[in-house]
């Protein structure tokens, strides 16, 4: 199955019941999907917009009535959802956005890139808030992301996106899908479904008071605070004896693994320091690797973004060198092992304990 | 002794924060009306716009929902597409509706979407100090047209209304105004005919009030009042835009 078909597939296993969004390389599978299996499914919704923008705010209006909706699109699509983002955060409104990103600044290209990592982590819409990002680096991964974002934004009140790339969407591989949400679920909590037996109700972020606008930031922060204690995940691996430790997310960690067995092979102690949710970010984790390694090799596919949460988790206790590869262009695994072997005999890790 | 006139049910008792001579008052009165009259309210929600009446929903006793500006179309569809058994309302502005929110408007009217939506039409952009909106007449003066509209450089005031009539989803149009007595009863049956549309599932509706906006226009309420008869509704004439509803008319 396609990565991208893999994600709607899970998605309506999650209990998805409208899907709203517009054709953009390389996620085309995935709105296709949804229109062959969503629509014809019971109370549920597939609408091809007229826009990424349009988009997003039917995901805020169909959330808004307490049901689990989701949009997808890439790079330059996912610009244009910023606004309804922003709007979705400030109106604690949860939904899944599936970015299968690729090459920018601007059209781009329509390969594999990594460079929406500033604008997923640091919320690329106005305002102070933040959304939960979880990085897969295979088709299983994007089937399990998908279920699991739907699961953390509804216990959050907080959109959640699932940031692949053109690579995962386009990739086939087999796929085991683990559960299957009952056929109706529960309506969420202060849902708007008409004022009925009840007092009415009202779904915003507009807050003309500056101290009640301030409350509800740090409410938001709160919560904030709350996800970075309790959804952060990473992986490690072989890390443990490791005198070099790669850090990579999504298909570059896949890209870094190859490279890291075949290091091992020939003798080199590598491991893979692999944050999982980019927000919020492992950093502790990283911390507790940075104790026993003394140099990392941080590895993306873009000039450099994830590094400026690895310096801000490392500091100055390790040397943290950088490579990356931008514009669609995809590193191969011998590559990376290339660099990987000039930065260990470099520092002398032959010989150092 | 009978009750001949009293507070809507579904409207909040809150003092209007609008100005003296505003339209949104009396048009949040009719919807309010209307929902009371076909018993609707428990299961109408409403999308309020950017602008004036932004906090509509301090006025409206219904369920509501924020949009940005200009998407309110596309945030009622997400509610009637999750919800389709709610009765559905947007209410926007000029600018919201006609010019940063076009797409969304007309692609709503085009999927003939099962919502209602009520169109403020003042001829500016009133919360943000009376800037020119696509709706501003040739030559009036804005504060971003300071000179005039100028035709050649800031094109025409847009037909909006006439424009999504041309749309087949679109099945109910009409253009009204509330700066008289009988403008303002024909506005409340229209409003009610196009909430008929939408409970028929017949398509999208839409009804175009002109209202006076005396504060930015930089008249007295009266005044303001005449002009929307003797200048706007010369631009926007009154009147049943289209009907394919099959049913009768909103007279």
């Amino acid at each position: 199955m396609s990565g991208n078909a893999a994600v709607g597939e899970a998605a309506i296993r999650a209990g998805c019941a409208c899907y709203f969004g517009y054709p953009i390389t390389p996620q085309n599978e995935l709105p296709e999907y949804m229109a062959a299996h969503l629509s014809i499914r019971k109370g549920c919704t597939f609408l091809q917009a007229e826009s990424e923008i349009a988009a997003i705010n039917m995901v805020l209006g169909a959330s808004a009535t307490g049901v689990r909706v989701m949009t997808s699109s890439s790079s330059p699509g996912i610009s244009l959802k910023q606004e309804g983002i922003s709007y979705l955060c400030g109106s604690e409104l949860p939904a899944v956005i599936v970015n299968i990103s690729r090459g920018g600044p601007g059209l781009g290209n329509i390969a594999a890139a990594q460079s929406d990592y500033y604008q997923s982590t640091r919320g690329g819409g106005h305002g102070d808030y933040r959304t939960i990002v979880l990085a897969p680096s295979s088709v299983q991964e994007l089937a399990d992301f998908t279920s699991r974002a739907f699961d953390l934004a509804d216990k959050y009140y907080i959109p959640v996106i699932v940031l692949g790339d053109g690579m995962l969407g386009q990739m086939m591989e087999p796929v085991e899908f683990k559960k299957e949400a009952p056929e109706t679920l529960p309506i969420r909590n202060r849902s708007l479904r008409g004022a009925k037996g009840r007092p009415s109700k009202i779904v915003k972020s507009f807050t003309i008071n500056a101290p009640e606008l301030e409350e509800m930031n740090w409410s938001l922060f709160r919560r904030y605070q709350l996800i970075e204690k309790e959804e952060v995940t990473w992986e490690n691996f072989m890390t443990d004896d490791a005198k070099l430790v790669v850090v990579a997310f999504g298909i570059a960690a896949r890209i870094a693994k190859g490279a890291i067995k075949n290091a091992r092979a020939a003798g080199m102690k590598v491991g893979l320091f692999r944050p999982i949710t980019l927000w919020p970010y492992p950093s502790a984790a990283l911390q507790s690797v940075a104790r026993k390694t003394h140099y990392f090799l941080d590895f993306e596919l873009n000039m450099g973004q994830m590094i400026d949460d690895v310096r801000l988790a490392i500091g100055s206790k390790a040397e943290i060198s950088f490579y990356g590869r931008p514009g669609g262009a995809v590193a191969t695994p011998s590559e990376i092992q290339r660099v990987i072997t000039r930065l260990y005999h470099q520092n002398g890790l032959v010989s150092k304990k | 002794m009978k009750v001949v006139y009293q507070r809507p049910k579904s409207l909040k008792k809150v003092a209007f924060h609008y100005c003296a001579g505003c339209g949104h008052s009396i048009v949040h009165r009719l919807i309010c009306e209307v929902i009371d009259e076909m018993g609707i309210q428990e299961k109408t929600i409403g999308v309020p716009p950017a602008g004036c009446s932004v906090i509509a929903y301090n006025y409206f006793d219904v369920d509501m929902v924020e949009s940005a500006h200009g998407r309110g179309m596309a945030v009622a569809t997400g509610v009637k597409r999750a919800l389709p058994e709610a009765i559905v309302f947007s209410y926007q502005g000029d600018g919201d509706l006609a010019a940063i929110g076009t797409a969304e408007t007309v692609h709503a009217a085009n999927r003939g979407e099962k919502i209602t939506a009520f169109f403020i039409n003042n001829a500016v952009y009133g919360m943000t100090g009376g800037q020119m909106a696509p709706t501003t007449l040739p030559k009036m003066v804005t504060t971003t047209s300071p000179y005039g509209r100028n035709e050649s450089l800031d094109g025409y005031p847009i037909p909006i209304s006439d424009m999504l009539a041309l749309t087949k989803g679109a099945v109910y149009i009409e253009r009204t105004a509330v700066n008289s007595p009988a403008h303002i009863i024909q506005t409340k049956k229209a409003i009610r005919k196009a909430f008929q549309t939408q409970i028929d599932g017949k398509g999208f509706a839409m009804v175009e009030i002109l209202a006076p906006c005396p504060t930015n226009w930089k008249m007295d309420t009266l005044p303001s009042w005449k002009w929307v008869d003797e200048v706007l509704a010369k631009e926007y004439p009154l009147r049943l835009i289209k009907d394919t509803t099959g049913g009768k008319n909103a007279d």
